[in-house]
C-alpha cells in the first residue's frame, strides 16, 4: 500500500473517531436522547472493507453502523442531524442514530433488528446479479448476528445463487453484555459459512490493510460471478454495548480486555506505519473542524413539525 | 371478455407483468411445482425462466427480507409463500422491516414489494395447514393487505399490487382457485382501498372478505328468496379499507353483517364493525353482526371442520337476527349466543 493510500484511510478512522467521541459527548450530556451504539475502536474494519467498494455498492448495517455511514460516504452534517432527531438529518430525522440512509452512496437503510439487514443484502446483490450488474452487497453484522437462524438462510441462500456479496462478520467478542465464550463453545466464526460453502476467513479487524486486502480479494470473487464470502474480522469495541461508558460499570468484567485492545488501537498502529508529522497533525485539526462545523449546523437545524408524524406512512406516487 | 378461473387470472396477471417488466420476478416455496400453488404459477419458470421464477429453499424468513433488499435495490419483487401458515416465519422482514422502511427514512425510500400467500384451509390440513392470518397485518401501519374474491380481481389485484410503490400482501384462497368469471384481457389495475358492491340491495348490507365475499353473494340469492334485500359489498382491499363505500350502504340499509374468513376476536370484522358503530350510529337498526371463525385453532376432522368454517348459511342467520325486532335484553342474549360459535 502506498503512503497516500494508507493516509487516506487513516483520515477516514479518524473522522468517524472523532464523530463518535462527538457523538459520546452528546450521549453523556443528554444532547443526543436516541440510544447510540458507538464504533470507536473498529474503525479499520469499516475503512478497510468500504476502500475496496465503489460509489454504486451497498453496504448494509445494524445499530452500530455510524462508522459504516461515513467510511461509505455518508454525510458527518446528516449523521449528526439524525441523531438529534432534525427534519436536515439523513433519515430526516425519523431514524435516529440506528436508522441512516445515504442513498446516493449505497446505504439504503441501517436497522437495530440483529440480523435485520442480511437477508435485504442477500436480495440486494441478487437485484444486481438479475440486471446483469457489477455491484457487490456487503453486509456488516455483529458476531451475536451468527447466533440468528436466518443468517445461516441468507448464507445458504447467496452461495445456491451465487451472489455478488460479502459478509463481513465485525467479531468484537462481546453481544451487548456477553463475552463470546457464554454464547458457544468454538471460537471458529469465520467456519460460519463453510456448512452452506461460503468460505470464510479471518483477519486482524484492526489492521487497516489486512482488512482491505481481504475485502478486495472477496469484492473481485464477487464481481466475477465467483459467489459470497465471510469475513471475520477480530476486533473489540471500547465503549459500552450502547452510550458512552466504558462498559466497566454495569458488571461486565471486561477491564483487562479492554487495556489489552487499546494497545491495538487500529488508528495508533496505522500513525506508526505514517510516521507522526505535521501532516497528520494538520489533517487532524481539519478533521476536528469538519467535526465541529458539522456538529454546529445539525444543532441550527430545525426539529420537524409535529404535524408530521402522520406523514410517509407509504411513499408517495404511482410506480414507474 | 373470456371467462377465466381466479388461478387462471392469477397466473394471467403474473405472466404480463413479467413480460412487461423485467424488475418483477418470483421467489419462493414450490414455484416449479404443481403441488403448492396449483395452476396460479403454471410453467412460468418455462415462459420466464428459472431466474425469474425462482422456486426457493425453505427458508421464509431470508427469502422475503431478500424480497425486501431486492426492492430496495431497485427490483419489483413478488415473495410468495404457498401456505400462510409457514409465512409466520417471516415476521421480521414484513414487520419490522417493509412496513417501517418509509416512515423510518421520512418517505426517502420505499419498499415496492409483493408478499403473496395462499390460505388454504379445510380437507383434515390442520391448524398449521390452515390458517387466514390476515387480521394480523391490519394492525401494523406502512403494509397493505388486499385479498380477492373474483377472477377480474385476482388479476386486476395482484397487477395493482406489484404497480404500488409500498409493500402490499396479495392473499388468496384456494377455496376459491376454481371460481369462473369474467376477466379483461389487457392489464388493469383493480384499484387499492375499493371496494365493489356486488349486489345492489335495501334492507341489509352483508360485508364480505376474500372467500366471505363470494358467500356473501349466495347468501344474498337466498335471502332474495325470503323477500330479504341484501347489498353485497366485497371490501377486496383490507388496509386502507374503503369505508365510504361502506358507510354509505349501510346508512341506506341500516343494518350490516360482516363477514371474515378470520378469526372474531380482534379480527378483520371487529375493525369494520367499530368504524360502523361509530360512524353510523344514528343510522342503525340494529346491532352489526359478525361471522367469523371461532376463536379456536382449525380442526382437522372433516366432522369438527363442517362446524368450524362458516359459509353462506351462517350469514343468512346473521342477517336475520338483524331483522329480528330488537330489544336490550334480546341483544345480551344474542350476544352471549354468538360468543360461543362462528355464528351462533
Amino acid at each position: 500500500m502506498t503512503r497516500d493510500w494508507l493516509f487516506e484511510r487513516w483520515k477516514t478512522m479518524v473522522r468517524i473517531r472523532g464523530a463518535e467521541e462527538a457523538v459520546a459527548r452528546m450521549v453523556e450530556t443528554g444532547e443526543a436522547r436516541c440510544p447510540c451504539h458507538l464504533y470507536i475502536g473498529q474503525e479499520a474494519i469499516a475503512a478497510g472493507v468500504c476502500a475496496a467498494l465503489t460509489r454504486e455498492d451497498t453496504v448494509w448495517g445494524g445499530h452500530r453502523s455510524h462508522g459504516h455511514y461515513l467510511a461509505k460516504g455518508g454525510s458527518l452534517g446528516g449523521m449528526f442531524a439524525e441523531i438529534l432527531g432534525k427534519e436536515s438529518g439523513c433519515s430526516s430525522g425519523r431514524g435516529g442514530s440506528m436508522h441512516l440512509l445515504a442513498r446516493e452512496e449505497g446505504i439504503l437503510g441501517t436497522v437495530p433488528i440483529v440480523a435485520g439487514t442480511v437477508p435485504l443484502a442477500v436480495g440486494a446483490a441478487m437485484a444486481y446479479k438479475l440486471r446483469g450488474e457489477p455491484q457487490v452487497a456487503v453486509a456488516f453484522f455483529g458476531d451475536g448476528t451468527l447466533e440468528e437462524g436466518h443468517v445461516h438462510e441468507s448464507l445458504n441462500l447467496a452461495a445456491i445463487y451465487k451472489l455478488p456479496i460479502i459478509f463481513v462478520c465485525e467479531n468484537n467478542l462481546y453481544s451487548s453484555h456477553m463475552h463470546w465464550s457464554e454464547r458457544r463453545v468454538a471460537d471458529n466464526l469465520h467456519e460460519a459459512g463453510l456448512f452452506h460453502s461460503v468460505p470464510g476467513e479471518r483477519v486482524d479487524g484492526n489492521d487497516v490493510t489486512e482488512v482491505f486486502a481481504a475485502a478486495q480479494r472477496a469484492v473481485e470473487k464477487a464481481r466475477a460471478n465467483g459467489g459470497p464470502t465471510l469475513l471475520e474480522c477480530r476486533t473489540f469495541r471500547w465503549r459500552g454495548h450502547v452510550g458512552a461508558s466504558f462498559d466497566l460499570d454495569v458488571g461486565v468484567e471486561r477491564r483487562g480486555e479492554l487495556n489489552e485492545w487499546l494497545q491495538k488501537d487500529p488508528i495508533a498502529r496505522l500513525e506508526q506505519e505514517l510516521g507522526a508529522g505535521h501532516e497528520l497533525k494538520f489533517a487532524a485539526i481539519e478533521i476536528d473542524r469538519e467535526i465541529e462545523e458539522a456538529l454546529e449546523s445539525a444543532r441550527r437545524s430545525a426539529d420537524p413539525r409535529p404535524s408530521r408524524v402522520l406523514e410517509h406512512v407509504f411513499v408517495n406516487g404511482a410506480a414507474a | 371478455m373470456r371467462t377465466l378461473t381466479y388461478a387462471q387470472a392469477i397466473r394471467e396477471a403474473h405472466a404480463q407483468l413479467l413480460a412487461r417488466d423485467k424488475r418483477v420476478f418470483v421467489l419462493g416455496q414450490g414455484l416449479w411445482s404443481p403441488w403448492y400453488a396449483g395452476s396460479s404459477l403454471e410453467n412460468l419458470d418455462r415462459e420466464f425462466g428459472k431466474h425469474r421464477i425462482i422456486d426457493s429453499p425453505v427458508a421464509e424468513n431470508a427469502t422475503t427480507g431478500m424480497a425486501v433488499g431486492a426492492a430496495l435495490a431497485g427490483m419489483r419483487p413478488i415473495v410468495f409463500h404457498p401456505r400462510m401458515d409457514f409465512m409466520v416465519l417471516a415476521i421480521d422482514p414484513l414487520v419490522n422491516q417493509a412496513a417501517n422502511w418509509s416512515y423510518l427514512f421520512g418517505g426517502q425510500i420505499g419498499v415496492p414489494m409483493v408478499v403473496r400467500a395462499v390460505i388454504n384451509r379445510g380437507s383434515e390440513q390442520g391448524a398449521q395447514h390452515s390458517q387466514a392470518l390476515h387480521s394480523f397485518f391490519l394492525h401494523v401501519p406502512g403494509i397493505k393487505v388486499v385479498m380477492p374474491s373474483t377472477p377480474a380481481d385476482a388479476k386486476g389485484l395482484l397487477i395493482a399490487a406489484v404497480e404500488d410503490p409500498n409493500p402490499v400482501m396479495y392473499l388468496d384462497d384456494r377455496w376459491l382457485y376454481s371460481e369462473t368469471g369474467s376477466v379483461a384481457e389487457e392489464m388493469e389495475p383493480t384499484p387499492i382501498g375499493r371496494a365493489a358492491v356486488r349486489r345492489a340491495g335495501s334492507d341489509v348490507t352483508i360485508i364480505g372478505i376474500s372467500y366471505m365475499a363470494q358467500q356473501a353473494v349466495l347468501a344474498a340469492e337466498t335471502l332474495e328468496r325470503e323477500g330479504i334485500s341484501a347489498e353485497v359489498i366485497d371490501l377486496r382491499s383490507l388496509k386502507p379499507w374503503d369505508r365510504e363505500t361502506v358507510l354509505v350502504s349501510v346508512a341506506k340499509t341500516g343494518r350490516a353483517v360482516v363477514a371474515d374468513p378470520g378469526w372474531r376476536t380482534g379480527g378483520a370484522s371487529a375493525e369494520v364493525a367499530a368504524t360502523i358503530a361509530r360512524e353510523a350510529f344514528a343510522m342503525l337498526e340494529a346491532p352489526v353482526e359478525r361471522v367469523a371463525l371461532p376463536d379456536t385453532p382449525a380442526p382437522t376432522s372433516r366432522a369438527e371442520e363442517m362446524a368450524y368454517y362458516p359459509s353462506a348459511g351462517d350469514i343468512v342467520r346473521a342477517v336475520r337476527r338483524t331483522l329480528t325486532p330488537f330489544s336490550l335484553k334480546s341483544n345480551v342474549r344474542l350476544n352471549r349466543t354468538a360468543m360461543g360459535g362462528a355464528a351462533a
